[in-house]
């Protein structure tokens, strides 16, 4: 039986592979040696022409995988925990286009919530362990409500995974909240204080708000490794994280970049609409990272200035208590109070500033990236597509050479190798002309999830503005009487 | 080159400016004798008050005449009132504080050098603020020496006084250097010695209740100030700072704003319009708070230094005439220069008899101020809170009733 995770819901036996036309989606087996991809069970709805032989896809696509990084290699091990394949499907089909995707919206009914944080271990072994709740009506998911634990490698891991599957098909895998040395080492060291608590809670929210944001896409929605990571009550442990963080993933897939910068023909940008959103997301990186910068900078100063505030606080009731004059002196001493507590509405706003506005924008950083990342890929995807042109051209050459030279053996392999590389080109385009489509796709999805994110994040910032000074509004209006009443 | 626009010395007082500024002190002024500053020039590193009195006193050759006065030639005056021993049982009303520009100076000397890194909307924006700031600063120092003076004008004594009258009516330079360095290490150590005699005099307890208690009150109050004058000072750059923070915000909003590709442009340019708003409200808050709050703790600061100096001087006082007694005592069992003895004693006596008669109105008298001073600010902080508050809410909740709509 195959051994993908829809176990109940698939009969098929397959060696390793299966597929479950239902979904369609290609399901991968958890044996290290996954081979073949039946042709025949390939999705009726895909995309352009499938190439009828499946040794060759595969072929394609490891060949696809061994990108010149040798950082590639430790995530794709073999070895004690095979928890990822080392070949990628070339196609997923895009089963859903865009209406599908709005009747998705629609049924999306999911629920994730991380909480519980739980210490395990003791000193620099130690880690923090999470509770991820999924409360869904989905029938993907085997049961509508499950907890399980996982501590922060596991999220990297699944991260990883998912960023090596469809990266380079032009999906945008929203990125893993970042590792902090700092942060967990104080965490480990036992330290109780204010900032580990804040630390823990504020990794907690970036978890839940990665888990969200990786169900939210509808490809990953249903990838085995999602259902895995929320459903399996045993996750094999992720191996070398100390290679993966949010941004090392990022930038070993972004080797994209390096090598569209090494091309030596320069793409020749048919179709505007890359190049123009190319641009937008670039400025749109430059400001949100200054506003970030911004943001960041006034809940420093909002924390200051609850902290002065406090202080004053104090002071001023020391003074009002020193003061002689009966009246002036409870005067002073109601000032003392009103301003312990804006003290403690400054905090709150603060608190309002960072987890509302300030990890919204380091998110949306975050995930820009990603998106940049999309758009080498499909550089990268041209470049292989001319590449085999190129390939496929010589081959040609070389043929007509050996006619003429009438070598009867070679130059039935010259054939066969020319058979092949148009075959290669053919795949080239095909591919080129997928992620294109994806990201079109992609972009436009990302926008829309943008502009709700953006709307909704603000105006529940500006409410908590206008709550602050309904406050203060109240606190002032208490005081003037007391402050009129000195004579 | 900053400078220079500054320093060209335009009239910075506007008209509703003119009059008593009085900020912190409840004064009552009579028609026999007004003063106030009308004008004031900020040069390169002095500020020229133009000290304007209104008097129908018979001292003077006019009923109305204006002279120009740097910082110094205050100080001066003070010190001279400090010195003079018949003034001892009065608190001398504080010396206004140097005017220091010199952080806003390097404010503006920064933005000058890092105008290649902003643009130009930035630049101008900034240098706005920092202009504002520096204007800011110049009002205050004013405010502050014109207090001062009035002060001593309202003072029944201090009011008669020859050196003020020089001061008000000398159309000339007075000539009063500064200290030099000997007269400054003379000051330096008067005040070691005052310090320690201090402890000293603060020891002996005093026979009188009243100036028991103000001493001991005082003492504490003094240090108390000071502590809630700080902590004020702190908290309202806070403040500042923020206000700075959203201003940037605004301006990134904006710029959002025009480069988004979908709805939220309008959104983002509707917010940062927000912010642009708000953060000039969150300033004037700012502002009005170091008014009506820091201001007033410093003043007071300054004040209760004065009317501790007012102990000290009756407390040496007490002590010469103690020791007089005991002279005395000694000569009349010697029965040797007893007349003199006496003498001196009745001279010690009457010292400081006089002073503590004073000072104990003046005391009373600066409790009253203080009082009406404290309830004044309170009251008018409470009212500007509120009003910038409800300012705010108006306008938070009339954008986001158009977000909201929009959707």
């Amino acid at each position: 039986v195959c051994a993908c995770v829809r176990e109940s819901v698939c009969e098929r036996e397959r060696e390793s592979v299966c597929e479950c036309v239902r979904e369609g989606v290609l399901f991968l087996s958890q044996s290290p040696e996954a081979a073949c991809l039946s042709a025949e069970d390939i999705s009726p709805s895909s995309n352009g022409p499938r190439d009828d032989d499946p040794d060759d896809l595969f072929a394609e696509a490891t060949e696809e995988v061994s990108l010149d990084s040798p950082e590639r290699q430790p995530i794709l091990s073999d070895g004690p925990s095979p928890a990822i394949t080392p070949v990628t499907p070339v196609m997923i089909s895009p089963r859903v286009d865009d209406e599908d995707e709005e009747e998705n919206r629609d049924t999306f009914d999911i629920q994730i919530s991380v909480s519980d944080p739980e210490k395990v271990g003791d000193g620099m072994n130690a880690y923090m362990v999470y509770k991820v709740t999924t409360k869904t009506s989905l029938s993907i998911f085997s049961r509508d409500e499950v907890c399980v634990k996982r501590r922060f490698s596991d999220f990297l891991g699944l991260y990883s995974k998912l960023a090596s599957k469809y990266m380079h098909m032009g999906y945008i895998v929203p990125p893993a909240p970042e590792k902090s040395i700092v942060g967990m080492t104080k965490v480990k060291v036992g330290k109780e204080d204010l900032s580990s608590v804040e630390f823990v809670e504020k990794r907690r929210s970036a978890l839940e708000r990665y888990l969200l944001r990786t169900v939210k896409h509808p490809a990953l929605l249903k990838d085995p490794d999602v259902l895995q990571f929320l459903e399996s009550s045993e996750l094999p442990r992720a191996v070398s994280t100390q290679a993966l963080s949010g941004a090392g993933i990022l930038r070993m897939v972004n080797k994209a970049a390096d090598a569209v910068n090494k091309m030596t023909i320069k793409m020749n940008e048919s179709d505007a609409w890359f190049e123009e959103k190319q641009q937008q997301f670039e400025n749109l990186d430059v400001q949100l990272r200054k506003l970030h910068a911004s943001v960041e900078s006034l809940v420093c100063h909002r924390k200051e200035l609850s902290v002065n505030t406090a202080s004053f606080a104090k002071s001023a009731a020391m003074l009002g208590n020193s003061e002689d004059h009966t009246a002036l002196s409870r005067a002073l001493s109601q000032l003392a109070e009103v301003e312990e507590k804006i003290d403690q509405l400054h905090q709150d706003q603060s608190y309002a500033d960072f987890y509302l506005i300030s990890e919204l924008l380091g998110d949306y950083v975050r995930l820009i990236t990603a998106v940049k990342g999309v758009f080498d890929q499909r550089m990268k995807a041209w470049a292989k597509w001319q590449d085999a042109q190129v390939m496929l051209q010589r081959k040609r050459e070389a043929e007509a050479k050996l006619q003429y030279a009438n070598k009867p053996d070679k130059l039935q392999q010259a054939t066969d190798e020319i058979r092949e590389w148009e075959g290669k080109v053919q795949q080239g385009e095909r591919d080129f002309e997928q992620i294109s489509k994806n990201i079109r796709r992609e972009v436009g999805r990302f926008e829309k999830d943008r502009v709700k994110d953006f709307r909704v994040v603000i105006i529940k910032y500006l409410e908590s503005l206008v709550h602050t000074q309904q406050q203060l509004i109240k606190y002032w209006e208490a005081f003037l009487p007391e402050a009129k009443a000195i004579a | 080159m900053m400078q220079e626009g500054l320093d060209d010395g335009p009239d910075f007082l506007s008209e509703e400016d003119r009059g008593p500024r009085a900020v912190n002190v409840d004064l009552q002024t009579d028609a026999t004798l007004q003063v106030d500053i009308s004008d004031a020039l900020s040069e390169r590193d002095k500020v020229k008050f133009t000290v304007h009195t209104k008097s129908t006193l018979p001292n003077f050759k006019q009923n109305e005449f204006s002279v120009v006065r740097q910082h110094e030639e205050f100080i001066w005056l003070h010190d001279s009132f400090v010195e003079n021993e018949e003034y001892a049982g009065y608190i001398i009303p504080p010396a206004p504080p140097k005017p220091d520009f010199d952080a806003s100076r390097e404010k503006l000397q920064k933005l000058g050098e890092g105008e290649g890194s902003m643009t130009k909307e930035e630049f101008t924006k900034m240098k706005q603020e920092l202009e504002a700031e520096y204007l800011a600063i110049f009002k205050k120092t004013v405010a502050m020496h014109e207090v001062f003076l009035c002060r001593v004008a309202a003072h029944p004594v201090l009011r008669k006084d020859l050196n003020f009258h020089v001061f008000l009516e000398y159309n000339q330079d007075l000539s009063v250097r500064g200290k030099n360095k000997k007269e400054k290490l003379e000051d330096f150590f008067k005040n070691v010695v005052k310090s320690a005699d201090g402890v000293l005099v603060a020891g002996v307890k005093d026979v009188d209740d009243f100036f028991e208690h103000e001493k001991t009150f005082l003492l504490e109050y003094h240090n108390r100030v000071k502590d809630s004058s700080a902590k004020s000072d702190r908290m309202i750059r806070s403040h500042k700072s923020a206000a700075d923070d959203i201003n940037r915000i605004a301006s990134t909003l904006y710029t959002l704003g025009t480069q988004d590709s979908t709805d939220l442009c309008k959104f983002f340019l509707k917010v940062s319009e927000l912010f642009e708003k708000t953060r000039k409200i969150e300033a004037r808050v700012a502002a009005d708070e170091d008014l009506k709050l820091a201001d007033l703790l410093k003043y007071y600061l300054r004040e209760s230094q004065a009317a501790k100096d007012l102990l000290y001087r009756r407390g040496r006082a007490l002590v010469d005439y103690e020791n007089a007694n005991k002279a005395l005592d000694k000569a009349r069992a010697k029965n040797k220069d007893v007349l003199q003895a006496e003498t001196t004693q009745q001279v010690c006596c009457q010292k400081f008899e006089k002073i503590s008669e004073s000072a104990k109105q003046e005391l009373i008298d600066f409790k009253t101020r203080r009082v009406a001073a404290f309830r004044k600010n309170l009251v008018e902080l409470a009212e500007l809170e509120l009003k910038h508050a409800k300012g705010n809410l108006q306008l938070l909740q009339s954008c986001l009733g158009v977000l909201k709509g929009d959707t």
